[in-house]
């Protein structure tokens, strides 16, 4: 693997992360070495199907991950420049990954410099308590606000998110899906967080609902110059809200670039099998082209590269080895074996570019 | 895409495997360790139930009183010593099991049976069947099921059969609130919708589709009930309504172990243990059955 | 032209709630022509499952008409229903919870088969089974598994291959793919698309994928509050929406490309209860256009060109 540099200028910064879980019968490796960097200001889109470790990767970043069954095997995780997850030796010569924050310093960063908005609303507010009350909760923890003026603050952000403040003394079973969805968004941008990570916002809603959700958030994004990591399947809401986009297949990063990189220089076969599987909405008759076969049993990942068998341009090297790295700019690097130093300039490995 | 399938051999395989369904719920009931020692524990227990008149003799040894002998704490000549009337309690505990567990298994067996019928029916239809049924339930739950056993036992005459008739009218009520919480909440599940878009009748979704899927809290109940049941007939006995002196059964070996639990502690105990471990057993077993037969537990 | 295969006149679905009468299907009339797919989109609540339930009458509509084959179903005895079932089937959406767990794959497919006697003899119906499965991509090797050992693309092939047993002429389709990935969403679309072909099936795709709608749909039909506000051929309705709900559903639909990015008509406000509603235009508190017209009364689908219905007050009703 590629050592990427530390860079003050990114807000979140994931090296070589690997996530297990381990159950009495068998280990699901969720996530396998997996790199990403979230720049200042910036939004990174991660990307990826159900099962590929981008929620698992989300919440290592708050180190979140329920233990047991999770194990952090490997992996540094700095937030604005500090450790949360690093890896040290153990006094029996192994390395490990550990929290390298007290509990104390760990639930002052959640909800304060990071917050994270979860995929399903009706089930991240609490039915028993007033909105208001929730949003205040948090101000109250983080801000040492009293009563009234974290209630004020409450308010103050639900009109925020479009939400009338006098409806914040309303239970959430009173609102709609959409409604909740900006609960919560507003409950996670109530201390103002440098880093708010995203996981399937508007999966859950509809679609007028979903664009009026990332209209909202693409506007207060840019008030609070928050940077965001934006954990989603559709593509479609990538080019629509983020900066740069990691394709995230079996637990690593298989190709990461700016929007434009990625959408108009596909280099990785899985990314074009993404777009190629999207019905087209220029020409209805054009049949679709699914990617064959399926994801790979996360417990029993492939010794090669683990989109060897469902890649239509597989090498016999690609079962074997692990793929490195290749940059075909600063920004833009894919990892796959179709490529090297100089093919990677050129491009047009894949058909149909 | 298009193969066609002519021979008759490709199928062999096919129906040889289905056969192994059976054999998959052994298979993963096996696997549970617990499961299999409850299995143990009782399959012992019922043997020696079964030939108790084979090992011992029921008159001479277990109902005849022999005042030399009396209040002997566990020897080797007596291993679980003897009661106030000589005899010894190892016997009786052998021959009381007959009693008790047989009243167990068929008053619970017959209130599952009629409890859970009315339950499927009303958890399945609802609306004012369900009413109807449940409303009724509820005035039987409201009397407490000893009371309701006591009366029952006491219009019928006191005798085995009334006393498994009472116990399994008074679980009926419960069993039914079972059964209908567990069919309400796979009733709306898709794949029986599906299975009506596919045609298929009402008693068969009942059975194939529902029941399977809620067997988890029935089992469970089924195995505690069978514990309440066995202790409710030892305070019918108590009340003289239940089984007669000098036959023994557990729960009268209990009671009438307590007016020596000072001096002569193993008396009260060693009933109290057997009925413990009895219940140990039908739980652990009806955990592993549970498990067993949910084809989504390896 | 020929009858359609399907016919539906007038269809409404009220339920009762504690709250007042919710008018899930109101008042809904479509045909759909043998071997066509009709497309039904609309936001989760907006009464399109309820629609295609009441077609083959899983749940029993309030009033209306639905004539299959020149059968009027919705007056069908509970017998001859069943009967008709063979011909009217329906694919689910969550294809985790339309299977029974407690059942093998084969025995799920079996199902049918077994009920309505298809087949003379066990082997005639393993038979059977298994080249159902060879239909719909299944392995054969699958034969005696559990839904809960296979992936959600697998478990959806088997709602089809159930679906398909009784050779069916007309199948609901409840958003069969939205709970799908999208690499395994396209593998289900396009065999859902050659099975159409082959079996000269007719489907009622519903669905609030509007990328997908447009993909695999003939004709579509948007719903509102339980009522068809607009019905066109696809391409008709994506290139020249009228209706200014459609208007705003298209441009909703976040598009995954750099290229031809369209600015978007936001929508305000969010679905108003379908619970009694007012005899009124039940967009009106949410359009653009709204104008003193709207409040009077329900307004009616109209042609405004050959086969572009539309009902919206704006178009002359």
């Amino acid at each position: 693997m590629n050592e990427i540099k530390a860079d003050t200028s990114n807000m979140l910064e994931i090296e070589d992360l690997s996530v297990e879980f381990r159950t009495h019968d068998r280990t699901v490796y969720a996530v396998n070495h997996l790199n990403l960097s979230v720049k200042k200001g910036q939004t990174l889109g991660l990307v990826g199907e159900t099962g590929a470790g981008k929620t698992t990767a989300g919440l290592a970043a708050l180190d979140l991950i329920q233990s047991p069954p999770g194990i952090i095997t490997s992996g540094r995780i700095t937030v604005n420049g500090k450790n949360v997850i690093c890896t040290k030796t153990d006094n029996k010569g192994k390395q490990v990954a550990k929290t390298c924050l007290t509990k104390k310093e760990l639930q002052s960063m959640r909800g304060k410099t990071i917050s994270m908005i979860f995929q399903d609303p009706m089930t991240s507010l609490n039915p028993v308590l007033t909105v208001e009350r929730q949003i205040a909760e948090v101000i109250e923890h983080h801000e040492h606000l009293g009563y009234t003026d974290a209630t004020a603050k409450a308010r103050e952000m639900l009109e925020l998110v479009g939400i009338p403040g006098e409806r914040g003394v309303e239970y959430p079973h009173q609102f709609s899906g959409g409604m909740k969805q900006r609960v919560v968004i507003a409950m996670a941008l109530a201390c103002d967080p440098q880093l708010l990570i995203a996981d399937e916002p508007t999966t859950a809603l509809d679609v007028t609902i979903q664009a009026q959700v990332l209209d909202m958030m693409k506007k207060l994004r840019e008030q609070h110059n928050t940077s965001m990591l934006m954990i989603t399947h559709d593509l479609g809401i990538v080019a629509d809200i983020c900066d740069c986009v990691s394709v995230i297949y079996a637990g690593s990063v298989v190709e990461h670039g700016t929007l434009e990189d990625v959408f108009d220089h596909t280099l990785h076969p899985y990314t074009r099998g993404l777009f190629d599987s999207l019905p087209n909405m220029e020409d209805r008759s054009a049949r679709l082209k699914p990617i064959r076969g399926l994801m790979p049993d996360p417990s029993k990942l492939p010794e090669g590269c683990a989109f060897a068998d469902r890649c239509d341009y597989a090498l016999e090297k690609c079962s074997k080895e692990k793929p490195e790295i290749f940059y075909r700019n600063d920004e833009h690097y894919v990892a796959c074996h179709l490529y090297n130093e100089h093919s990677i300039q050129e491009g047009g490995v894949l058909k149909n570019e | 895409m298009k193969k066609k399938i002519n021979t008759a051999e490709e199928f062999d395989f096919l129906s040889a495997q289905k056969n192994s369904q059976l054999r998959d719920v052994t298979r993963r009931l096996f696997k549970n360790k617990a499961a299999i020692a409850g299995l143990i524990f009782l399959v012992l227990l019922i043997l020696t139930a079964i030939f108790a008149s084979v090992i011992f003799d029921y008159e001479a040894q277990c109902i005849n009183q022999n005042i030399s002998q009396r209040l002997q704490w566990p020897s080797v000549e007596h291993i679980f010593g003897t009661d106030e009337y000589g005899r010894d309690l190892l016997v009786r505990i052998v021959f009381g099991s007959r009693v008790s567990l047989s009243i167990g298994f068929i008053a619970v067996a017959f209130g599952l049976a009629l409890g859970g019928m009315l339950g499927a029916v009303a958890g399945f239809f609802g609306g004012k069947i369900d009413n109807l049924i449940m409303r009724i339930c509820d005035v039987f739950l409201a009397v407490p099921m000893m009371l309701m056993a006591i009366v029952i036992v006491a219009a019928l005459g006191s005798s085995i059969v009334n006393l498994i008739i009472a116990l399994s009218i008074s679980s009926v009520p419960t069993f039914a609130r079972i059964v209908r919480s567990a069919v309400l909440t796979v009733r709306d599940v898709d794949y029986v919708e599906a299975a009506r878009s596919i045609g298929v009748k009402t008693p068969r979704i009942l059975f194939r589709y529902i029941l399977p899927n809620s067997m988890g809290p029935i089992i469970v109940q089924t195995t505690l009930r069978i514990a309440a049941t066995i202790s409710n007939t030892a305070a019918l006995s108590f009340l003289g309504l239940g089984i007669k002196a000098p036959q023994p059964e557990w729960g009268a070996l209990l009671s009438s172990g307590r007016e020596f639990i000072r001096d002569y502690s193993y008396l009260a105990c060693i009933p109290g243990i057997c009925i413990m471990l009895t219940i140990l057993a039908l739980n652990l077993l009806g955990d592993g059955l549970r498990d067993a037969l949910d084809p989504r537990l390896k | 032209m020929s009858e359609p295969l399907l016919r539906v006149e007038h269809l409404k679905k009220y339920f009762k709630s504690p709250k007042g009468t919710v008018h899930a299907v109101d008042d809904v009339s479509f045909t759909i022509e043998a071997g066509k797919t009709l497309g039904v989109v609309g936001e989760s609540g907006c009464g399109k499952s309820t629609l295609g339930r009441s077609i083959i009458r899983l749940q029993e509509p309030t009033a209306g008409n639905v004539l299959f084959d020149g059968k009027d179903i919705s007056k069908l005895s509970r017998d001859d229903l069943w009967r008709q079932r063979r011909e009217m089937q329906m694919i689910f959406q969550d294809p985790f919870s339309s299977l029974n767990p407690r059942m093998t794959i084969s025995q799920t497919i079996d199902e049918p088969l077994a009920l309505y006697n298809l087949c003379p003899d066990k082997l005639s119906r393993q038979k059977r089974v298994a080249e159902l499965m060879d239909i719909v991509g299944l392995a054969r090797r699958l034969y005696n598994t559990y839904p809960h050992e296979l992936d959600g693309g697998r478990r959806q092939r088997i709602g089809i291959a159930r679906a398909l047993a009784l050779n069916p002429k007309f199948i609901v389709c409840d958003e069969p793919v939205s709970a799908l990935d999208v690499s395994i969403q396209a593998q289900i679309l396009n065999l859902m698309q050659d099975l159409q072909r082959e079996l000269n099936l007719t489907y009622m795709f519903i669905t609030h994928d509007l990328s997908v709608v447009h993909h695999i749909s003939d004709d579509i039909m948007v719903m509102y509050l339980g009522q068809a506000i607009e019905k066109a051929p696809a391409e008709v309705l994506f290139a020249n929406p009228v209706h200014p709900y459609t208007k705003a559903l298209l441009s909703a639909i976040p598009i995954p490309s750099l290229h031809n990015r369209k600015e978007r008509v936001l929508m305000t406000g969010e679905l108003t209860s379908p619970i009694d509603p007012k005899p009124e235009c039940r967009f009106c508190s949410r359009c653009l256009y709204a104008q003193d017209a709207c409040g009077a009364g329900d307004p009616q689908l109209k042609e405004i060109e050959p086969d572009h219905f539309v009902s919206c007050f704006r178009f002359g009703i």
